[in-house]
């Protein structure tokens, strides 16, 4: 990683995403030659678990940070608005405004909220480092779901339906392909600004500081800022992710945040390969596809999922893309440091 | 709120407290010495549980059941030290997380498969299922039966870490592992000792909660998550900081519930840990100096 990467390894990092990309791009034409819907609902979550785990992984992958708490920040994503559009249904204003189910405003609304909660849960779980840190976002993580089964009012338990169709701006979005080609453009958004920040000074700061924190203090950098920052642009983006699952579904519920499902984030990013900007998408395709799989075999399909995750941080160490990188790269040596 | 409610919900957040000190017991010495996030803690205790309640299904004797529990938690996990996490202890905790993590889906899911969806019930002997009256309150007597249980497992292991030499082993190995394996202490033997001696206490805990709550999947992950809480505000790897913090958690917790609207009670205690944290990142009393 130290030295400047070969412009093959180059021209193969920055394809890899385009090539994801594309694949996603022709499912719903394959949907349609084959009349089968359902394929746009899977590639549409896979796509949707793309985004969180490629922000997720931009902490964990990158910042060193293991964070337990980013299934709570997809749920408020989708908790803001599944809630605006309910008082856009029922017409009851929330608080001093009216609710809305277009995207354009609850977008951005998701995005303040979880950014806000983001600073404040990650100004204090960064005060910590480590393992102290894994067990403080899981407890958070916790912490929000919680916060999310009290809310009575719009459902608790059983989680929040959304009645009213979702726009975007002036076009319908509640059109399955279309919908799906929103998230896309999200996806291949995120994957940008993810890869732009790891090839930044930012991105270099926070990777110096998972390695050696002493050396980067004793350069004159003080990495908390770093890591906060990293922290609430990683939380947002995954909020954007579950404000998509919620609108795309017409459904968010507390299971969506469960500690769990913070878990199972990790390990899409580790199938996936927290070294490489796209791999978290490769992982999270794999997950969902496997998880599809497994279940229709088994109703028992966690006992077989849970120890094929055993199996994988075992052996696979670096994940789909570095197996990708080795059978892709003539220099076996070039994938290993890469 | 009348005192006699206050002084039955002090207890039974006392309780809790008691239960809480006896998970905490093993994942933060665990913690302490390896440097091992043991998420699987969770899935002891709900093994001691079903263990529990399958005994007393079988042999009708609570007894035997409270005996099998912590026996079947502290044999499984030292089964899935020897085989599984011991490789794990170098490795850094993203790898810890994940290795555990898939321990638990393949738990939880295994013990569905033995014991089916619906959750088991424990019952209590009649010894048990009364009630007792403390300053006048009437009390079921199986709650005070696990206050006091687990008072009494909490001072025998202090007792234990504090001043026999086992326990000064433990401690030096949690304060500092290298030199203390550098001064004769045999760290690995000592931490499989430990590690099936917290599994045992989880299993007994799981058990003693089997007829308050039902014995069923996925009941260990809530009370591991509130039991990384008492690690944390602790201080990994400190015995009597899991004792204070376990109390405190466990009367906050229950008070919490009881003062507060329903959102604002689950979330009093992250909100205590967040400020405790804020004043002593390392927790209360930090084992590492």
């Amino acid at each position: 990683m130290a030295e400047p990467p070969t412009p093959g390894a180059r021209l193969r990092e920055s394809l890899a995403p385009l090539l994801i990309l594309a694949a996603l791009a022709a499912t719903p034409m394959i949907a349609l030659a084959l009349d089968d819907p359902f394929i746009v609902k899977v590639a549409t979550r896979v796509v949707i678990f793309a985004i969180a785990a490629t922000a997720l992984n931009f902490v964990v992958g990158y910042g060193g940070l293991v964070s337990l708490c980013h299934a709570g920040f997809f749920g408020i994503g989708g908790y803001v608005v599944g809630i605006l559009a309910w008082h856009d249904f029922n017409a009851e204003p929330l608080w001093f405004m009216p609710g809305s189910s277009d995207l354009a405003l609850t977008l951005p609304a998701a995005i303040l909220v979880s950014g806000l909660v983001a600073t404040i849960v990650g100004a204090i779980s960064l005060r910590t480092s480590g393992p102290y840190f894994l067990m403080i976002t899981l407890a958070f993580n916790q912490m929000f779901y919680y916060a999310a089964v009290a809310l009575q009012k719009y459902g608790g338990d059983d989680g929040l339906q959304i009645m009213s169709a979702i726009t975007l701006g002036p076009i319908d979005v509640s059109n399955r392909y279309r919908f799906f080609y929103l998230a896309l453009a999200v996806l291949a958004l995120t994957l940008l600004l993810i890869g732009r920040f790891v090839d930044s000074r930012f991105g270099m700061v926070l990777r110096a500081a998972s390695r050696n924190e002493t050396r980067v203090i004793a350069v004159g950098v003080d990495p908390w800022l770093y890591r906060l920052a990293a922290f609430v642009v990683s939380a947002v983006l995954t909020a954007v992710a579950g404000a998509l699952l919620a609108a795309g579904q017409q459904f968010i519920s507390p299971v969506d945040m469960g500690w769990d499902r913070s878990g199972d984030l990790v390990v899409m990013a580790v199938l996936g390969g927290v070294g490489a900007v796209w791999g978290p998408a490769l992982g999270a395709a794999a997950f969902v596809v496997l998880e599809l799989v497994l279940s229709s075999w088994t109703t028992h399909w966690q006992f077989v999922f849970g120890l094929i995750v055993v199996l994988i941080v075992v052996s696979l160490r670096g994940g789909l893309a570095d197996l990708g990188r080795t059978l892709f790269s003539r220099d076996k040596e070039e994938a290993k440091h890469g | 709120m009348t005192p006699s409610l206050i002084i039955e919900q002090l207890l039974n957040g006392v309780q809790l407290g008691v239960m809480l000190f006896l998970m905490s017991a093993g994942l933060t010495l665990v913690f302490g010495i390896m440097n091992f996030i043991n998420l699987t803690h969770g899935s002891l205790y709900m093994i001691g549980a079903f263990a529990g309640a399958a005994t007393q299904a079988a042999t009708g004797s609570f007894l035997l059941a409270i005996l099998a529990a912590p026996l079947a938690a502290a044999l499984a996990g030292l089964a899935l030290e020897s085989a599984l996490l011991k490789r794990f202890y170098g490795r850094d905790h993203l790898d810890q997380v994940l290795v555990t993590f898939g321990s638990i889906l393949a738990l939880n899911e295994a013990t569905r498969m033995v014991f089916g969806l619906t959750p088991l019930r424990m019952s209590l002997p009649a010894a048990l299922s009364g009630h007792v009256l403390i300053f006048g309150v009437p009390y079921p007597a199986f709650r005070l039966a696990i206050l006091v249980v687990g008072l009494v497992v909490a001072v025998l292991l202090y007792f234990i870490i504090m001043r026999t030499r086992i326990g000064m082993w433990v401690r030096a190995g949690a304060s500092n592992r290298p030199i203390a394996s550098a001064m004769g202490v045999n760290v690995p033997l000592v931490f499989a000792a430990l590690f099936a001696a917290g599994a045992a206490l989880a299993g007994l805990a799981g058990v003693m909660a089997g007829p308050i709550l039902s014995v069923q999947v996925g009941m260990g992950e809530p009370i591991l998550i509130l039991a990384l809480v008492v690690t944390v505000i602790g201080g990994v790897g400190s015995i009597r900081g899991a004792l204070v913090a376990a109390l405190l958690v466990g009367v906050v917790d229950t008070l919490g519930r009881v003062l507060l609207t329903p959102a604002l009670g689950s979330m009093a205690i992250f909100v205590m840990m967040a400020a405790i944290l804020a004043i002593r990142p390392k927790g209360l009393f930090p084992a590492h100096g």
